[in-house]
């Protein structure tokens, strides 16, 4: 190992870099825009849900219980309407997510001690949306029924009540429940993917697609000196694009980062190493560019995109796709974000997450490198 | 060391699969020579050159370049030679500096040395005015130029050169081969692969490398004595016509247009000479000029090719 040919390699492909808009939009200006669109727009929070209001009983009571929704930060009553097809539109057109229907005996019914019926319509187009909207309908109506049943108790004489089992909720790690808190470092996985992966993937089937590589190889430097000096650029990229998103994550979105922030950098730096590994496994193994951009995005930034537990649970994925997360590098990332970032543990924990990184940044460059001398014989 | 020759091959052999691309070839290339690689397309010269630089194992026989076994010692014969490969091999985003440069970091050169040797290099090919300008933007024939001062930036006193003028127009051909003189009076020793039989008359000595077998080699001088029939130079006016004559004589063994007129081989050239005016005439085909020539190397190449496949 030859480090002055290591360093001409090193300064080569930087200029190369330089020199090509679409590498430098890919590797500073895409990860920038990832994250702001994602730490602004993709966001799993449901507030303020526009909500239509039927009211066929205009009463006083009536008017109490729609106090519990308008009330809550879940709800916005928007619309009032005056029937159901008016309903049906506001639904079709978007307006609104959810629809309360009252019915007309519904202080009678409440009086004479019946149960009275309250109608909730949801928009169920998006199954994940509805649902939440319905646990938040159902917390309030809850609410409401318990604040009437105190009532009647206080009228029977009973004044001290106390709920046999009550459940104190309480949320670690992300408190208020926002998804920036878990985006933003799970987006940080995705940024490395793609930043080492993609554009590594490229840079040694271009050489041997321009001829160039050839030429290389009857010079005295050593493969090992190429693509060490290949991977230095991209790495070093990858290091800024991660400063990157740490500074954005804590000045712009407030993402608390509750560890240690140099283990959080030591590790998304393996991580680094194990996309830049399977990049140049790609690069070795395709046939031309286009090849080998495609094989990137299939087999790295999809899968850490979808089997992670960035965006999807693990857990709650069926079975073969759990077992198939395991052979996703970035799942490790995932875990490794979470941890550090929010729950503020260190690696007495996370080590079997920072072992596996190690390991399959020792197989993916080895692979890559076997494959390389085996490619020129 | 310093009579030893500059490369020694011995029964050199190289399959891929079951197809034997170099089939046993032997020759030796002394010091300060400019050593022609001749052949058609797919001959296996390339694949030659690709052992000779340590970019190929052969699956069998020997050879020992600069010194340095081809096999076991590749790492320090790559130290010692420069190689121009067929496809343009430098970075056309990086400007003729960075690319040099670039080359002379591959080869260990550094500082005041490589900038030095940089600066000399771009006098050397005619760059100095250009050497700040992207690769891209040089012509074809002074990127081989720049191809060739990258390829000797670390001095090395043996040049592979593989077919380095391919595409190149005839003036910047004639300059091209100007520098490899320059570079042979250096002391410099160059083997070049071409199918320019003009090309080929510039070397010292040459070996023709047909369907992967060594067939002749020789000075240009050496291999023109190989041709054992005859040449007739022949004018008609109808030059396709009397080409399908020439070939429909059996005294005639092969025919080719050349130039203007045709090129004829013959064992008894008086014979066929008649028996040419003749079918001629037949045809109303005027002749206007029919005489004996010196074989030209292109004679010979195609002539020594045409034994190999008989054979």
């Amino acid at each position: 190992m030859d480090l002055g040919r290591t360093w001409a390699v090193f300064r080569k492909e930087m200029i190369h870099v330089r020199r090509d808009p679409g590498s430098l939009i890919q590797a500073i200006l895409l990860p920038v825009l990832l994250l702001l669109l994602y730490g602004y727009a993709l966001t799993f929070d449901i507030r303020e849900v526009p909500t239509a209001v039927y009211d066929l009983e205009q009463s006083r009571v009536s008017q109490g219980f729609l106090k519990e929704f308008r009330g809550s930060p879940y709800f916005s009553l928007t619309h009032y309407v005056n029937s159901y097809e008016d309903i049906r539109r506001l639904i079709d057109h978007q307006q609104v997510r959810l629809a309360l229907v009252i019915p007309h005996d519904f202080s009678r019914r409440l009086k004479l001690g019946e149960t009275a019926r309250v109608q909730a319509i949801l928009d169920g187009t998006d199954a994940n949306t509805a649902n939440i909207i319905l646990g938040y309908v159902q917390g309030a109506a809850a609410a409401y029924n318990q604040r009437l049943v105190v009532e009647r108790l206080n009228l029977m004489g009973v004044t001290r009540l106390e709920e046999p089992v009550p459940v104190q909720t309480r949320l670690w790690f992300n408190e208020d429940l926002e998804s920036k808190n878990f985006i933003i470092p799970g987006l940080i996985v995705v940024i490395m993917t793609m930043v080492g992966s993609l554009l590594t993937a490229v840079t040694i089937v271009r050489e041997s697609e321009r001829g160039s590589l050839e030429g290389l190889l009857a010079t005295p430097l050593r493969k090992s000196e190429l693509i060490l000096g290949k991977l230095g650029p991209y790495f070093l990229i990858g290091l800024v694009d991660l400063g990157l998103v740490l500074g954005l994550g804590e000045f712009l979105f407030a993402v608390p980062l509750r560890g240690s922030v140099l283990l959080y950098i030591a590790l998304a730096s393996i991580f680094l190493v194990v996309m830049l590994g399977q990049g140049l496994l790609i690069s070795v193994t395709a046939e031309n560019q286009l090849q080998a951009y495609q094989m990137a995005t299939l087999t790295t930034f999809l899968p850490s995109f979808l089997l992670s537990g960035f965006v999807f649970s693990i857990a709650l994925m069926p079975l073969p796709l759990q077992i198939a997360s395991y052979l996703v590098p970035a799942r490790y990332l995932v875990s490794i974000c979470k941890g550090v970032y929010l729950k503020g543990i260190g690696l007495e924990i996370l080590w079997p997450d920072a072992l596996m990184l190690v390991a399959f940044a020792a197989l993916f460059i080895l692979l890559a490198m076997r494959k390389f001398s085996r490619k020129l014989r | 060391m310093s009579d030893a020759p500059a490369i020694v091959v011995k029964d050199l052999t190289r399959d891929f699969g079951s197809f034997r691309a170099v089939d046993s070839i032997s020759f030796e290339v002394r010091r300060g020579e400019i050593f022609g690689f001749l052949g058609p397309n797919g001959a296996g010269k390339s694949t030659t050159i690709r052992m000779l630089n340590g970019l190929l194992l052969p699956t069998a026989g020997e050879g020992r370049v600069a010194g340095f076994d081809i096999v076991r010692e590749q790492e320090s014969l790559q130290e010692h030679i420069g190689y121009m490969s067929q496809r343009f091999s430098l970075y056309e985003d990086l400007t003729a500096e960075e690319n040099l440069d670039f080359f002379g970091g591959v080869y260990g050169l550094a500082n005041d040395r490589l900038a030095a040797r940089i600066d000399e290099v771009l006098r050397l090919v005619g760059l100095t005015e250009r050497r700040a300008d992207l690769t891209r933007t040089l012509a074809l024939g002074l990127r081989q130029r720049l191809a060739l001062a990258s390829a000797v930036l670390h001095e090395p006193p043996i040049l592979f050169l593989d077919e380095p003028t391919s595409g190149v127009d005839p003036i910047s051909r004639r300059n091209f081969w100007d520098l490899i003189y320059a570079m042979a009076d250096r002391g410099v020793t160059i083997l070049v692969t071409t199918h320019y039989m003009d090309e080929a008359e510039f070397c010292d000595r040459l070996v023709l490398i047909y369907q992967g077998r060594l067939i002749a080699q020789g000075t240009p001088g050496d291999l023109k004595g190989l041709v054992q029939d005859a040449i007739l130079a022949a004018y008609p006016d109808r030059l396709g016509e009397a080409l399908e004559v020439a070939r429909s004589l059996p005294l005639i063994s092969d025919a080719a247009v050349f130039g203007r007129g045709l090129h004829l081989t013959a064992a008894d050239p008086q014979a066929a000479g008649a028996a040419l005016r003749q079918a001629l005439a037949a045809r109303d085909i005027t002749l206007e000029r029919l005489g004996r020539v010196a074989p030209t190397l292109e004679d010979a190449f195609i002539s020594l090719i045409q034994r190999a496949g008989e054979e």
